[in-house]
């Protein structure tokens, strides 16, 4: 990292800045994006796709975990229902700091083509949603481009702010 | 049971009676074998499950309410979205009935691409259900290599239609587009590939020693147990009943084409993943023979009747008359005569049934869709007693549910 020369009398001149370990945290964090495995619908199984042999997704350090102790991102693939919203809540809240959620379709989005009395209109109406991914069902390219886009965005943010409690009101 | 007033979540206040030591484990919706959103309450004795009751409704999207409220061709693209893994064959149900309904010939071509597509589906989803159950028993590679072949059917639909998982590739009295040129030999040079492919699957799973003791001996359905709990597919055939719509009632080109229904009477898991190795083999015989016929159709691929179907789209560019009846079409749709219409295919997982009621207006009065998941995620409540919780999970896999489908 610092092949230049320093010079350590000088104010400030010494080769490490506070910059530098928020780069080093957000770049071992958005390299290591584990993701809950939360097909709901359609969705799912696109999601799983993204996950399976042609568009490998371990490459970008996403690997698909089962509990949401161990997961960093939660991806919304599918409808969210009244009945299942509870449940959503429940594990976002077991997520441990710092998390990100996507919305992955037009269900979770806004709660798409299905207007009815049984579906939540929009996943973030329960949930903080980072990034949204439109389409019905998204391809995996779609939902590869938006774990690049949540890796730049989380390159962007300082590391320690998601430590902070969050406000709830 | 439940208080639902209380401000605790709906899912904590749930009262049982405890009587002696058993154990309650709540499985899902959150699952990664729960194959979607299926909730299972499991009584348990030490790790033997005692009594079990599924919980469905996490999916619920209320489609049946929503075809009241839509114009017939306006609810196809929601069909899509019921068993989500093989859509056409959902698309092709509900074309069908209202095909019935209305008394409609679909032009020779149109049915040849539409046997093209369904069997495709049913590759698609057979080779899913191969990968996710292997996944859930623990066979990683089985799901990749099966998910690799299945990115070459989804290709060929996407050359097709233009989408990947959401075909709406069937209308109702044909099909929109005919099939481009790359798609008969690209069929072609995977059909070629596909029994080796299989065997592969089979090589690494059949005297595999985890996955027998996964698999035999455990989910025995009997033949009665199928027979009353309304068991269709692959899960009825596995018990030893050689029942398939496809040849009882066969619809389009079926009865055409020359193909066996494979059965068990082994009615096992193990003899159901070995039934699905052979419908995929049988599939892939429908498709050569279909390919075939191809060839010899005329280039026609919409039903002809101005009332109900719009004209090809050059009479609609051309002819007055045509476009009028396009515009009514599209604005205030189509009204099949009064009548009720019940109508089975057979999908990859089962039994796929349409009732459609109509009042001769352009909604239906009341649509109801019988799916064949439903019917096989009640049997769990009979099924899984007596086993193990391990066998949960490869149990709810060879049923085979998909939870678009059970909730609708």
């Amino acid at each position: 990292m610092a092949q230049h020369q320093v010079n350590y009398t000088q104010d400030g001149g010494l080769p490490v800045a506070l910059t530098t370990i928020d780069k080093v945290v957000n770049w071992g964090r958005s390299n290591s994006l584990w993701a809950l495995t939360y097909g709901l619908a359609c969705c799912g199984i696109e999601m799983m796709a993204s996950g399976a042999s042609r568009y490998d997704f371990d490459r970008f350090g996403t690997i698909f975990r089962a509990s949401p102790r161990q997961a960093d991102v939660l991806i919304i693939a599918g409808t969210l229902t009244k009945k299942h919203a509870e449940f959503i809540k429940r594990l976002y809240d077991q997520m441990t700091e710092p998390r990100w959620v996507i919305s992955m379709g037009s269900c979770a989005n806004t709660g798409g083509m299905f207007n009815t009395y049984a579906t939540v209109q929009g996943a973030d109406r329960i949930v903080p949603v980072d990034l949204y991914l439109p389409g019905c069902a998204p391809r995996p390219e779609t939902l590869q481009y938006g774990v690049m886009l949540l890796q730049k965005k989380i390159r962007s943010e300082k590391a320690i702010k998601a430590q902070k409690p969050k406000r709830l009101l | 049971m439940q208080v639902k007033n209380r401000l605790r979540p709906f899912f904590e206040n749930i009262n049982f009676d405890r009587k002696d030591n058993e154990l309650i484990l709540n499985f899902g919706p959150q699952h990664p074998s729960a194959h979607g959103q299926l909730r299972l309450m499991l009584h348990l004795q030490q790790e033997q499950v005692v009594k079990a009751h599924p919980d469905i409704g996490y999916l619920h999207r209320g489609m049946e309410k929503m075809a009241e409220n839509m114009i017939y061709n306006e609810f196809m693209p929601t069909t899509d979205r019921m068993d989500y893994i093989a859509s056409s064959s959902n698309n092709y149900g509900f074309a069908l009935a209202v095909e019935k309904l209305i008394g409609l010939e679909v032009p020779r071509r149109a049915k040849v691409i539409r046997m093209m597509l369904l069997e495709i589906n049913r590759l698609i989803s057979h080779l899913f259900w191969l990968a996710t159950t292997a996944l859930d028993i623990g066979a990683m590679t089985v799901f990749l290599y099966a998910f690799r072949e299945r990115e070459y059917l989804m290709d060929l639909v996407e050359d097709y239609c233009g989408a990947r998982l959401t075909h709406s590739a069937i209308r109702i009295g044909g099909v929109p587009l005919d099939i481009p040129d790359t798609f008969l030999p690209d069929l072609k040079k995977f059909l070629d590939k596909l029994p080796q492919n299989i065997k592969d699957y089979e090589d690494l799973l059949d005297t595999n020693r985890i996955w027998q003791m996964r698999m035999e001996e455990v989910g025995v359905i009997p033949t009665e147990l199928a027979l009353s709990w309304g068991c269709t597919g692959p899960m009825l055939r596995a018990s030893g009943v050689a029942w398939d719509i496809r040849k009882e009632e066969p619809y389009e080109l079926y009865d055409e084409v020359d193909f066996d229904i494979p059965v068990s009477d082994k009615c096992d898991n193990y003899a159901r993943y070995k039934l699905y190795m052979m419908e995929m083999r049988e599939s892939a015989k429908i498709l050569y023979q279909v390919m075939d016929m191809y060839a010899e159709t005329s280039t026609e691929l919409m039903a002809h009747a101005p009332q109900y179907i719009s004209a090809p789209k050059l009479d609609i560019m051309t002819q007055n008359y045509s476009l009028m009846q396009h515009f009514v079409l599209v604005t205030q749709g189509m009204r099949p005569p009064v009548g009720e219409v019940y109508v089975a295919t057979e999908s990859p997982k089962g039994e796929l049934g349409y009732y459609i009621n109509s009042q001769g207006g352009p909604y239906p009065y009341r649509l109801k869709l019988r799916a064949p998941s439903f019917w096989h995620t009640g049997i769990l409540t009979d099924l899984l007693p007596g086993h193990y919780i391990p066998d949960v999970v490869s149990i709810i896999g060879t049923t085979n549910i998909v939870f678009g489908e059970v909730d609708r």
